[in-house]
């Protein structure tokens, strides 16, 4: 049998680092999201893996630590909690335009500035529509469990090679806090020097003869060179969209009402659908699971058999815009949401459930 | 079988690690678990609490506004989730420093005296340890086998020999619990 370990969120990040391969972890501690490089200092992986792990001066350092990591072909990573990703956003910028795999987490709290330490999903708009400058998209993964937490380092490494194209986990407070039972996969090896240049032709390993130097870098002063570096991102976000988009749905298949929730509210809502079913109210829940490429299409699909759909979330109403993007004026889109940290349970959202579809 | 409880105190007096205690012995009994603490400022001197959640089957919400027990041990904790017990469930708590009683009479009401039994014992840390015999005592959902494998996952190796202290503080817990309301 697996092995199944209690621990939090932030802990199953780190864990997963380690045993997945992870070259490099470079961050600045906050709440909610510090036992991440609380748990690797513990852990020591640089005696057994021969992962690093540095506390960095400030977030600005880390992420370009990354740059600098990725810049080498080296599985790198990061975590922060909102404040410090605001200050990331130049660097991931970067990251998306010299088109360099990196995997960034964020265990959101409630904003904006400082805000509060308690759990929040304000930073959709930030992970999803920019936060840098310029047309740059990540791959935004949005786990609901302790267990996606662990899973989801390996996925986003796979995704942002694929890619080379940085991946953000868009987690929250309670994800980061709760504690539930992980399975710990097999452990899976750091890449050799030697794969690293022979895979990743485009990585600065040290110039040989034989070739060219390579060099990193977003800089495009010739109009012409940028548009095409732009295109080029471009058609792979658009691949993004075509390969990689992923949900899960709850009760869907004979549902009039469907809401829609992501991350710890995804959890919460699983409940109210069983409070509104209860009463014979044909409601279900669609999960998204990469927020960026949204699934667009699956809300394309339910449209027609639904009344009415609900987007819940821990913000003044960030995702509800990307759900009538797609729903387009088909069908009412209503939302709930809760702000300053404040979670709402499963009753508060099946009232305000039905007192929208009254 | 599911069981949504909620623990809560001061700071210090062992909330999140009984929680954690639990949540391990679930784990052992092959069963799912959640476990949702409150964080922040109040884990520095005000009040704690821990939300744990076992079940037979995949848990949804770790949030919850309603508990099949509370497990209180101070007043502040007493007068927020009173209300939230579930009718027909169950309410724990030391009478130490309570000036206000539970008054509902839907529910189960037990006290257990764990400060003065923990004193007896010697070891004040032993606290937490004698509230969850009374729980367990009120509610087996998970063997004391299953609590034993649970301390070892959730104390460090370098304390295992803390363990049988621990074990006898759960049995004199189960021992001592009374009721007050039975219904």
């Amino acid at each position: 049998m697996a092995e199944h370990i209690l621990m939090k969120g932030n802990e199953a990040i780190a864990i997963s680092a380690i045993r997945n391969g992870c070259d490099g972890y470079f961050g600045y501690p906050i709440t909610p999201q510090s036992e991440v490089m609380e748990t690797l200092m513990e852990e020591k992986p640089w005696e057994t893996t021969g992962m690093v792990v540095l506390q960095a001066e400030s977030e600005t350092s880390s992420i370009n630590m990354l740059y600098g990591g990725a810049s080498c072909g080296k599985k790198v990573m990061t975590s922060s909690s909102s404040p410090g990703l605001s200050l990331m956003c130049e660097g991931l910028s970067y990251l998306a335009g010299a088109e360099l795999p990196c995997v960034v987490v964020n265990v959101v709290r409630g904003g904006p500035g400082l805000g509060t330490i308690q759990p929040g999903q304000g930073d959709y708009f930030q992970a999803c529509k920019g936060g840098g400058h310029g047309d740059y998209k990540m791959v935004v993964l949005a786990p609901s469990s302790a267990q996606e937490m662990y899973d989801f380092v390996d996925l986003g490494f796979d995704l942002a090679f694929k890619y080379l194209n940085p991946v953000l986990i868009l987690a929250d407070g309670v994800v980061g806090q709760m504690m539930e039972k992980v399975e710990l996969k097999p452990m899976k090896p750091r890449w050799s020097d030697e794969f690293i240049k022979s895979t990743f032709k485009w990585a600065t390993t040290g110039k040989t003869p034989d070739r060219k130097q390579n060099v990193i870098t977003s800089l495009a002063l010739d109009a012409a060179v940028h548009e095409r570096l732009n295109h080029k991102l471009q058609l792979k976000y658009k691949q993004m969209q075509q390969e990689d988009v992923r949900f899960e749905t709850f009760m869907c298949d004979d549902a009039e009402h469907v809401i829609v929730a992501y991350g710890c509210m995804a959890r919460i809502c699983e409940n109210t659908v069983e409070l509104a079913r209860a009463e014979g109210i044909k409601l279900g829940l669609l999960r998204p699971i990469t927020l960026f490429p949204f699934p667009t299409e699956e809300i394309n699909r339910l449209v027609p058999q639904l009344k009415t759909m609900m987007s819940v979330e821990l913000s003044a109403g960030q995702m509800v815009e990307d759900v009538r993007l797609a729903v387009n004026g088909r069908v009412p889109v209503n939302f709930f949401g809760r702000l300053g940290g404040i979670v709402p349970s499963p009753e508060e959202v099946f009232e305000a459930f039905k007192k929208e579809i009254k | 079988m599911k069981e949504e409880i909620i623990i809560a105190g001061f700071g210090g007096q062992g909330v999140l690690s009984m929680g954690k205690i639990l949540a391990y012995s679930g784990i052992m009994q092959n069963q799912e678990v959640t476990w949702m603490p409150s964080y922040g400022p109040e884990m520095r001197g005000g009040t704690a609490n821990v939300t744990v959640i076992l079940s037979d089957k995949k848990i949804s919400s770790p949030i919850l506004s309603n508990f099949d027990t509370a497990i209180i041990l101070n007043q502040q904790s007493l007068d927020k989730f009173e209300s939230q017990v579930k009718s027909g469930g169950l309410l724990i708590y030391d009478p130490n420093g309570i000036t206000r009683h539970p008054v509902r009479k839907d529910i189960t009401v037990c006290t257990i005296d764990a400060v003065d039994i923990s004193a007896n014992l010697g070891n004040s840390k032993a606290y937490n340890m004698v509230v969850l015999g009374a729980f367990l005592k009120k509610k087996p959902i998970v063997t004391l086998e299953n609590v034993i494998k649970g301390l070892k996952k959730s104390i460090p190796e370098r304390h295992h020999s803390l363990i049988p202290m621990n074990e006898k503080a759960i049995s004199i817990g189960m021992e001592k619990v009374n009721d007050i309301n039975k219904i």
